[in-house]
This record gives C-alpha cells, sequence and structure tokens, in this order.
C-alpha cells in the first residue's frame, strides 16, 4: 500500500513538472483529487478493509491528498505567476506614444507680461484701472500738461478721429480718470493698448503700455526707485540693480529715465545692453504740480509718482523676441513657443 | 544736436577731461550722446610736398614721374596719372605707410616697373571738401596756393580733425538746441567758467530807425523783433573757419551774408534772417497776420495762398517773409546787394509748428522756433550777428537797433523752503551743494534760515516752480545719490485685479487649456475686410481714423472676425495647417457719426479653429464649456443662423431672448475662397461684455436621490433631418419627472436601416428621491416617451 501511495505522489510530481497552464493544473486537479480522481479512489479500497484498519489508511490518504494539494497549489503559483508575465507581455505598449491630453494652448507674450505685473503691483497695494482707448484730447493732453501745439505732442505721433477725439498715445489718461474720480490715497496700475503713427522693427502703430500712479502725503523720489527696483527685480531677477537718469515728460517733475543692470551680462557690457552695462526699460516721474490742480488735487498736500512701462519693451527684453511686428503677425510657430 | 568739440571748446574749457568722461557727464545730466562721430580721425601721413620734376613713364603714356621734395621725408619719387600737376606746385602726398579718410593703407610700390614711393591726394582722399579749403572740392589733385612747410601734415595743417557729438536734447530744453546752450550746461557740469562769443561790434553813424521803421501788429504772435541796418555790405565767400563749423552741422557754405545766419542759429540759437534792403518797398517792415488770399514766393520759388493764421513779414506793400519759416525770394540776398536789415526775432512756437505743418513748408528756422526761442537769446543773436559781420569786415553796422518788445526782461522769481525740495527727493542735499549748484547753472540764488530764493535765468522758460530746481539740483548732484525707499510714509492700499480682470484671466485661462493660442491683432480693419464677408456698412456707424498709415488700417473695428480669419489665413499660407487660436479684445461702436462724445468699447471674444481635427463641434464644445466655466447664470437658446460670411448649413447662434450673444460655425467657403483659403475653417465670435453682466451663477446644493437609479437605452430610428435637439425636446414634451438625464451615445446610418433614416440611441437615467422606482413604473415611463416620440415620427428600431 505504501508504495502506491509514493508512485502515486511520484506520478503527480511528475505531471505536474510538465504542466505549465491552469488548464492542465486543473486536469491533473480532478485525475487525482477529483470525484472519480486516483486518491478518491484509494478511499472506496476502504471497504476491502477490516473497520480497525480503516483511520490508519483514512489517515494516509488524508495525508497524501494534503501532499498532493500542497504540490499542485505550489505549481500553480508558479503557473499562474508565469502566466501574468505573459499577459502583462501581450499588454506592453510604447509608452513614448504622445498622452491622451488636448494640447496646451498659449496666452500671448504680453498677457503674459501684463499679469507678471500686475501681479507683482498687486503684492505692493496697487489696484487695476483700465481705461477707454478712444480718448479725448483734453484728456490724453491737455490734462496732463501737453497743450495744443506743445512741442511735446511731436514725441507722439497721433491718429485722430475728429479734431478732438484720438486713440489714447499712451496709458497716462489713466492717472486723469483715476485722480478725477477717487481720492488719495491713490495705487493704480492701467494696462491697455496705445497708439501712434509708427511702423518699423522697433515702432508699432499699437502697441501696449501699463501706467502706475500714487498719490499720498510725503511720497519722495525715493519710494518711486523702490517701487520700480522692487517691480524690476519681479520681472528681471534679484540681482538687477537700477539706474535714474535725467528725463523730460510734460505731466512729471522732475522725470527720469529707469536702466536695469543688464540682465545678460550682469553690467560687463554685451550685445543686448549695446555694451554699456545698462538697458532701458521705463519712464517715471514726480507727477507734475500743475497735472495734480488739473485733476483737482492740492498739490500742496499730496505728492504723486507715475511711470510708463512698454509691455512689448520688456517682453522683448524677457523673452528675446528680435522684431516687434512678430507680436502683431501672431504666426503659431511664434505663439506656440509661450506654452 | 551736433556738436563739434573744436566748436565747443571755444566756449569752455575741455582740454583736461577725456571725450568719455564728458560724454558720460553729459549723459547724467540730461543730455544723451546718440552718436560719437569721429571725423577723419584716421587721416595719417599726408605731408606737404613740392614737385621738383615731372616726367613722362618709360612705359605708360598715361603715367608722370614725380620727384618731391617731402621736407623730413627727402626726395621721394611718385608715379602719378595725374594731369594737373606741375612742377613747382605744393600738393599733398600720403607716403608710405599713410592712411586715407576712407582708412586705406598707401605702400611703397611699383607702377609698370618704376618704383613709387607715395601718392598724390585730392580733398576726397584727405576727407575734406570745398568747406575747408578752395579747390578740395574738385576731384584731381589738390595744390594748395598756401606755401605750407614741406613735410608737415596736411590735417594738422587744414585742421580736419574734429569729434562731434550728437547730442539728444528733451522738448523741455530749447535752450540747449545751440553749441553755446550746451557750453553753458558742460560748464556747469565741470565747474569752469563761460567764455561768452564776443557781442561787440563798431558802429556807423547810420541809425537803423532812419532807414527803416518797424511795425509789429500782433504782439501775442511776435513777442520780440529785432531789426538792424547793415551798409557797404560785400557778398563773398565766408572764411574757412565758419565753412567748416557749418560743414559740421551739415550745412552747405553759400555766402558770408547767409553763412552768418546759419552760423548764429547753430551757435546761438538764435533764427537769424536777412533781408534786402532795396527790396523792402516803403522802408518799412509790418509784422502781421496775412490777408485771406494774400501770396508769398519763397526763397526756394514755392508759391503760397495765405490766410488769417499765417504770420508774414511786410514792407509797405506786400509779404517779403513767411515769419520764422522762410524768407520771399524777392527780398533774399543776391550778389549784387550792398545793404541788409537783419531780423531776429520771437515767433511763438504753436503758430509756427501749425503753419508749417499746413503750409508744408520748412526750414532750419522754423524747426527752431517750433522747439522754442526765448527773447533774451533774440538780442544775444542779434548782436552776435552783427558782431561777425562786423569782425569779417562784411559790412558797416549802424548804430542802432531797432526792438520792438514786449517781454518784460524780468527773471521768475522761484521762492521755497528747502525742506521741500529735499521731500520730493527724498534726501537732504547740503545747503552750499545746492547753491553751488544752481549758481553753476546760472541762477542768482541764496538760501536764508532754510528758504531758498532763486531767479531763473531768461533762457531757462521751462523752469517754473520749486520741482523744476529740485530736477536741477538732483540731476547735478547726481541721481546715484538717490535710495531705494518702499513708500515708508504712506498708507497701506489692498492691491489687486477687480472681478472683471479676474474672470477675463479665467476665461483665458480655459481656452488656453483647450488648445487655443492667444493671439493680438490691430484694432483697425479695412473697409475690403467688410466687402469680404460681405458685411453690409451702410447700417454699421463706422468710426475713420482721420490719418490712418493706409486705406487698409483706416477703421476702428466693430467686429474681430476679420482679424482672426486674417491670423489663421496668414498662418494656413505659411504652412501652419492647424490651429485655435482666439482674441479678447475691444470692438468699437459709434452712437452717430461723426463722433461728438466716445464710443462704447466692447469686449469681445473670437475664435478660430483649422486643421484637419477640427469641425463645427470644436467651436461649439468650447463656448459651451467656457460658459460653463464663467457659471453663465441664463438660459440661451440655440438656433440655426443666416450670415452672409458664414456656411448656411453649419451656422449656429445662441440668443438670450431675441439678443444674438453669439454665433459659431464654419466660414462660409466662399467667403474664405474670396481670402485665398481652399480649406474649412471654424470660427465663432462672442459678445463678451454682455455675457459678462450674467457670470458667477450663485450656487444652491440640490439634493440628490438616496435610491438606485434605472437606466434604459432606446435605439430610435427617425427622418435623417429630424435634429438631436427635437428628439430631446419630444422626450421632454412628455414630462416624466423622475427621467434625470438623458444622453446621446450613438448615431447611426447605413446598410442597415433605409437610406432616409437614421437610428439614434439614447441612455435615459430614471430616478426618484422618494423610492426606489419599480420596473412597471419605468416601462409607463418609456411607452409615454416613445408615445411623444411618434409625433416627430421617431420610433424604437
Amino acid at each position: 500500500m505504501a508504495k502506491k501511495f509514493s508512485e502515486i505522489l511520484q506520478e503527480v510530481k511528475e505531471k505536474l513538472t510538465s504542466a505549465d497552464t491552469s488548464k492542465i493544473l486543473t486536469e491533473i486537479k480532478v485525475d487525482f483529487l477529483g470525484k472519480n480522481g486516483v486518491v478518491t479512489g484509494l478511499l472506496k479500497g476502504m471497504r476491502d478493509l477490516a473497520p480497525e484498519e480503516r483511520p490508519l489508511l483514512g489517515q494516509q490518504v488524508n495525508s497524501l491528498r494534503s501532499q498532493i494539494e500542497e504540490l499542485i497549489k505550489n505549481r500553480e503559483e508558479a503557473v499562474k505567476q508565469r502566466e501574468l508575465q505573459k499577459k502583462f507581455q501581450d499588454e506592453a505598449i510604447d509608452i513614448t506614444l504622445p498622452g491622451k491630453v488636448g494640447e496646451l494652448g498659449t496666452l500671448h507674450p504680453i498677457t503674459m507680461v501684463k499679469n507678471d505685473l500686475i501681479d507683482a503691483f498687486s503684492g505692493l497695494g496697487f489696484v487695476v484701472y483700465e481705461g477707454p482707448e478712444i480718448e479725448s484730447d483734453v484728456v490724453n493732453f491737455q490734462m496732463l500738461n501737453i497743450p495744443e501745439d506743445h512741442p511735446a505732442r511731436d514725441m507722439q505721433d497721433t491718429f485722430y478721429i475728429t479734431d478732438s477725439i484720438l486713440l489714447r498715445t499712451h496709458t497716462s489718461p489713466g492717472q486723469v480718470h483715476v485722480m478725477t474720480s477717487s481720492k488719495p490715497p491713490i495705487k493704480v496700475m492701467c494696462p491697455g493698448r496705445t497708439y501712434r503713427s509708427d511702423d518699423d522693427a522697433t515702432h508699432s502703430p499699437i502697441f501696449h503700455q501699463i501706467e502706475g500712479l500714487v498719490v499720498d502725503k510725503n511720497l519722495s523720489l525715493c519710494d518711486l526707485k523702490g517701487t520700480l527696483e522692487e517691480i524690476l527685480k519681479h520681472i528681471f531677477g534679484k540681482d538687477i540693480k537700477t539706474r535714474l537718469r535725467p528725463s523730460y515728460f510734460p505731466f512729471t517733475e522732475p522725470s527720469v529715465e529707469v536702466d536695469v543692470s543688464c540682465f545678460e551680462c550682469g553690467g560687463k557690457g554685451c550685445k543686448l545692453c549695446k555694451g554699456t552695462g545698462w538697458i532701458e526699460v521705463l519712464g517715471a516721474g514726480m507727477v507734475n504740480r500743475k497735472v495734480l490742480k488739473n485733476c483737482g488735487i492740492d498739490p500742496d498736500v499730496y505728492t504723486g509718482y507715475a511711470f510708463g512701462i512698454g509691455l512689448e519693451r520688456i517682453a522683448m527684453l524677457k523673452y528675446h523676441i528680435p522684431d516687434i511686428r512678430m507680436f502683431f503677425d501672431d504666426d503659431l510657430r511664434f505663439v506656440k513657443q509661450f506654452k | 544736436m551736433r556738436i563739434p568739440l573744436s566748436w565747443l571748446s571755444e566756449y569752455v574749457d575741455i582740454s583736461d577731461v577725456t571725450k568719455e568722461q564728458l560724454r558720460d557727464g553729459l549723459f547724467s545730466c540730461g543730455f544723451e550722446v546718440e552718436e560719437v562721430i569721429e571725423v577723419n580721425e584716421k587721416v595719417n601721413k599726408i605731408v606737404v610736398c613740392k614737385i621738383l620734376q615731372k616726367t613722362q613713364h618709360p612705359g605708360a603714356d598715361k603715367l608722370f614721374v614725380c620727384q618731391v621734395d617731402a621736407g623730413k621725408y627727402g626726395v621721394l619719387q611718385i608715379v602719378t596719372n595725374a594731369k594737373n600737376v606741375q612742377e613747382g606746385d605744393i600738393v599733398p602726398v600720403a607716403v608710405n605707410g599713410a592712411t586715407l579718410a576712407d582708412g586705406t593703407v598707401i605702400k611703397n610700390g611699383k607702377l609698370r616697373g618704376v618704383e613709387s614711393f607715395g601718392m598724390f591726394c585730392g580733398g576726397e582722399e584727405i576727407g575734406i571738401t570745398e568747406e575747408y579749403y578752395d579747390g578740395a572740392g574738385g576731384d584731381s589733385v589738390l595744390i594748395f596756393h598756401d606755401d605750407f612747410p614741406l613735410g608737415e601734415e596736411v590735417a594738422e595743417l587744414l585742421d580736419i580733425k574734429d569729434t562731434v557729438f550728437d547730442i539728444s536734447v528733451t522738448a523741455n530744453r530749447p535752450d540747449c538746441q545751440s553749441v553755446l546752450g550746451i557750453a553753458r550746461e558742460v560748464s556747469a557740469l565741470l565747474n569752469k567758467p563761460l567764455k561768452m562769443p564776443s557781442l561787440c561790434y563798431s558802429q556807423s553813424q547810420v541809425k537803423t530807425e532812419d532807414k527803416i521803421s518797424i511795425s509789429v501788429k500782433d504782439k501775442e504772435l511776435c513777442p520780440r523783433y529785432m531789426g538792424a541796418y547793415v551798409s557797404d555790405i560785400k557778398i563773398e565767400k565766408s572764411p574757412k573757419w565758419m565753412q567748416r563749423r557749418l560743414y559740421l552741422m551739415g550745412i552747405r557754405a553759400i555766402n558770408n551774408v547767409v553763412d552768418i545766419t546759419n552760423y548764429v542759429l547753430n551757435e546761438i540759437g538764435q533764427p537769424m534772417h536777412a533781408f534786402d534792403y532795396r527790396e523792402l518797398s516803403g522802408g518799412e517792415i509790418v509784422v502781421r497776420r496775412a490777408n485771406e488770399g494774400e501770396k508769398i514766393v519763397t526763397l526756394d520759388e514755392k508759391e503760397f495762398s495765405l490766410n488769417n493764421e499765417v504770420l508774414v513779414i511786410c514792407d509797405k506793400d506786400k509779404p517779403s517773409a513767411l515769419a520764422g519759416i522762410m524768407g520771399g525770394l524777392g527780398s533774399g540776398i543776391k550778389d549784387d546787394t550792398t545793404e541788409i536789415i537783419f531780423e531776429a526775432a520771437v515767433f511763438k512756437r504753436d503758430n509756427i509748428r501749425k503753419n508749417s505743418r499746413k503750409l508744408n513748408q520748412r526750414s532750419d528756422s522754423s524747426a527752431r522756433f517750433e522747439k522754442g526761442v526765448d527773447p533774451y537769446t533774440t538780442e544775444i543773436g542779434m548782436k552776435r550777428a552783427l558782431s561777425l559781420i562786423d569782425s569779417l569786415g562784411a559790412g558797416k553796422v549802424a548804430s542802432t537797433i531797432i526792438d520792438q518788445n514786449s517781454f518784460s526782461g524780468e527773471k521768475k522769481k522761484i521762492t521755497v523752503e528747502l525742506n521741500k525740495i529735499y521731500k520730493l527727493l527724498g534726501i537732504t542735499v547740503p545747503e552750499e551743494t545746492v547753491i553751488g549748484i544752481l549758481k553753476g547753472l546760472n541762477f542768482e540764488c541764496f538760501a536764508e534760515e532754510g528758504k531758498l530764493t532763486a531767479l531763473v535765468p531768461l533762457y531757462r522758460e521751462d523752469v517754473e516752480d520749486y520741482p523744476d530746481l529740485a530736477e536741477e539740483i538732483i540731476r547735478m548732484y547726481g541721481y546715484e545719490h538717490i535710495n531705494c525707499t518702499l513708500l515708508k510714509n504712506s498708507e497701506i492700499t489692498h492691491g489687486g485685479r477687480t472681478p472683471y480682470q479676474v474672470k477675463e484671466q479665467t476665461a483665458k485661462d480655459y481656452l488656453r487649456y483647450n488648445g487655443f493660442n492667444e493671439v493680438v491683432t490691430y484694432s483697425f480693419i479695412s473697409p475690403k475686410d467688410y466687402q469680404n464677408f460681405g458685411i453690409d456698412t451702410d447700417e454699421l456707424k463706422l468710426i475713420k481714423l482721420k490719418n490712418p498709415l493706409g486705406e487698409d488700417l483706416s477703421i476702428m473695428r466693430t467686429t474681430l472676425l476679420p482679424s482672426v480669419v486674417s491670423v489663421a489665413v496668414r498662418n494656413l499660407n505659411k504652412k501652419n495647417l492647424s490651429g485655435r487660436i482666439f482674441e479678447l479684445a475691444k470692438v468699437y461702436i459709434a452712437k452717430e457719426i461723426p463722433l461728438t462724445e466716445l464710443p462704447e468699447e466692447r469686449a469681445t471674444l473670437c475664435l478660430a479653429a483649422f486643421g484637419e481635427k477640427e469641425d463645427f463641434f470644436t467651436v461649439k464644445g468650447v463656448i459651451t464649456g467656457l460658459l460653463d466655466c464663467l457659471r453663465y447664470s441664463k438660459k440661451l437658446t440655440l438656433k440655426g443662423s443666416d450670415k452672409p460670411f458664414m456656411h448656411p448649413t453649419r451656422t449656429a447662434s445662441l440668443f438670450d431672448g431675441e439678443k444674438e450673444v453669439a454665433y459659431f460655425g464654419q466660414l462660409s467657403p466662399l467667403t474664405a475662397e474670396k481670402l485665398g483659403i481652399d480649406k474649412p475653417i471654424y470660427v465663432a465670435e462672442i459678445d463678451y461684455a454682455y455675457l459678462e453682466s450674467s457670470f458667477d451663477r450663485e450656487i444652491y446644493v440640490k439634493n440628490f436621490s438616496k435610491f438606485p437609479s434605472v437606466e434604459r437605452d432606446l435605439a430610435l430610428v427617425c427622418e435623417k433631418s429630424t435634429t438631436n435637439g427635437e428628439i430631446l425636446e419630444a422626450i421632454a414634451s412628455a414630462r416624466i419627472k423622475n427621467l434625470v438625464s438623458v444622453e446621446l451615445f450613438d448615431v447611426y446610418t447605413g446598410d442597415r436601416i433605409l437610406d432616409n433614416k437614421k437610428s439614434m440611441a439614447y441612455r435615459l437615467t430614471f430616478s426618484s428621491n422618494e423610492k426606489t422606482l419599480e420596473v412597471e413604473e419605468v416601462d409607463n415611463y418609456v411607452r409615454k416617451i416613445l408615445k411623444a416620440l411618434e409625433n416627430i415620427n421617431a420610433k424604437l428600431r
């Protein structure tokens, strides 16, 4: 009997060795452990034994059954692993194929710079004001201390609609709108489209500015420089320095041009800064007392400072854009680079 | 403003500063040197020689061999083809190693076998013209008519080298539009005395008023008019030094009198005019507004018909000059002129500016008057001109000058607490420094008990108030002294975007995340755009620019579509074959034309999509999604739309009641064809400003059912022309309260159904808030729905 047991065990082991699918394993299970299987058959032989021998045989058969079950189970696990591996292999994909999300679009570089500036100014307590693009001569020029036929009008070739209505030549009219409609303290930025009748590689008839205006008691040129340095560091990096130099705008006095140290070469001199180490970025100044007066603000109580930043200029510097016309040509090969 | 340093150095000592120091100094006090022009910088080793012998070249008919005495360079043999030189002539010779004006280096060499140790030079090789030396203007070898020392550098003898600064002068500083003006700044900058040019001259017995009367009828347009009589005029060439200086300023020399007027304009900044006395009939000068239709022919032989806006200088009968702009042909200086009247005047800058533009007639004088001339400089200019006449021996100057002057001559006085200046600057400048700076700039000033009193120089019309003084002080003291402070004394304010801008950014971001690229286009479009899009402009009140850059950029747009489509067209033409773009910008809507008030500027959104993957549903989908994203709160209805520039069966509009708020679909193939495009472009234009008022729908959370829902799929067969919208409406008409969603999941046309039919498959979801729905109830719902669908002839498949 014992011999037969070991033979059965041996036979199971042999069969299992070559069994490499779940199906064959199931067959083996049925063949040996099933209702009509070999092991069950052994129990059927029990009837022929004396009752006192039966428990022993029962024990032996059960032991055999668990041994076989153990063997099959072990084999099953190996086969399952193998099958799983195969399934994974079959399911292999090309992970370098593109993802299924749609292509990302872009914001225009002018919007990017505008957003950047609005964020920076917001942090300093500036609110946004957007005025009209079509303006009166009075607001665009006269209130800003540029009377009719003032030579400063030559600085700004103007598009006219009627003798007294024009396309704003700068965002400075925003100053007038804000000062005539609200009381100090004022901290405002006015972004928007502006127009001048110029068209070449550095001038576009349409361009964008952001005007900044602060009116309060006790403001000084030092505050102006501090504010602008803060903003310019936000745009061009913490390491830049700023420089003021005298300039002229009819609506500010004193007026300054603001340069930043070249962020490309660190001020040593390169192509971008034309060897000077400095790059001109914006115009600014203390609000002219006449402008305050024109807007109903007492210049003996309040002072103000204002500045105008050309968004195209900043974008050209920041993104190395060679020609202002690229902003308005909107070639997708250009536009799509601003992801 | 061009400033030759040799000229500048006559009024202020710049010998101990380098050009770089001078340039940097000017830059820091507000005068940017835009260009440094080195005149004849390279010319070297061109020396004076005397031709000792000239013989025919043995091997060439057209060449000569000369022996020249080159002073310290010895006797040199020069081979030349010059025909105009003779033995005994004194000529310039570029010797071995010499550099010509254009940079060419001359070396010893052989010409047809004969050695040559240099080259004869003409004016061009030396870099000079007639203004430098008589005869230098021709193209042959220059022959000196002076006994120059042999072997000496021609560059030094003729003083041909110079450095010219091209300085940018801001509009508030007309007083610096002259060599003297810049010299005043440099003298303050370097703290050196200013040497004024000579204003002295000897006077004849004649008085100007004996020769002419001057009356100014319009004192507003002409606050100061000075006239001086000069007799015994000898018209001849002006001296070389004067010609040379004018040449460096870019002005052609004409004759002594005309050159003096130009010289004074550039030196002092005062435009001058000279009249031929003979031509002033009646011995009078009248400054008045022109009569309507009055005519004048100017020096350049152009005739003008004038009006009352134009100021003219007249004699007894007729206009002799357009005031400040140009003299008349008749009264101009001629070769036989013997008596002149010099004019130095101030004409109001805006009047000159207006008329110069209107008449389209310009001159150096008008350009100068437009910038602004002050009455103080007028007198200096007149005296300087007379002094030059005298020193050149060009005429005899009358003993008096007629001066019609409505200008007080009183200096402006500014009194201010120094503290106010310091507060504006944010720093304190030592009091003695303040005084020193202002005195250097010719302000008479003193400080007493913290109060500054300053008298403004008469030529500084730009200085009006204490901030101007603050600017004068800081630009000389140095802007590097300004520290950075961050609003240390001001109130805290809250910053940020307005709700409108926050939404705008949300909209742009949504579009961006859906593959749309933002573009920016010009706000003006062409009448042709309206034509191409078949838009009737009669009804539209178009806003036109008076002075557009061209017809194509002449109309403020009332729609963004042509601009955005043109971007698509441009990209397609450049073989960028697919793309999604948008612009969110303004359109301009006039209430009436011509404009009497500012027009409405309406924010509008326009989209375009092109390429193989795009269709009607790209634009429909993104608009629907965008409205969801902005939480649009109103119910809009969708209708088919009929527009001349849109595909008639592939276009839809969204309406809020009667108001069309958006349209979208395929651009009409006919319009596309007109634009040269044969591919479909899908577009949308949305009245963003209108929708904007209904963004930010409030959110009220509704309860949802706790019980399981039941789904039923219905495959319907209907007419091919039946729309999804009609089926949804029919389903809705069954009014099943517990029907919570209807979802289209398949549309089929093909072999398995009739040709004129299609199959539409919907998944219906039913659910109740009160209980689990019984099968019978749901069956009942479906029966009702199918019944309702019979009305549009849709049946279960």
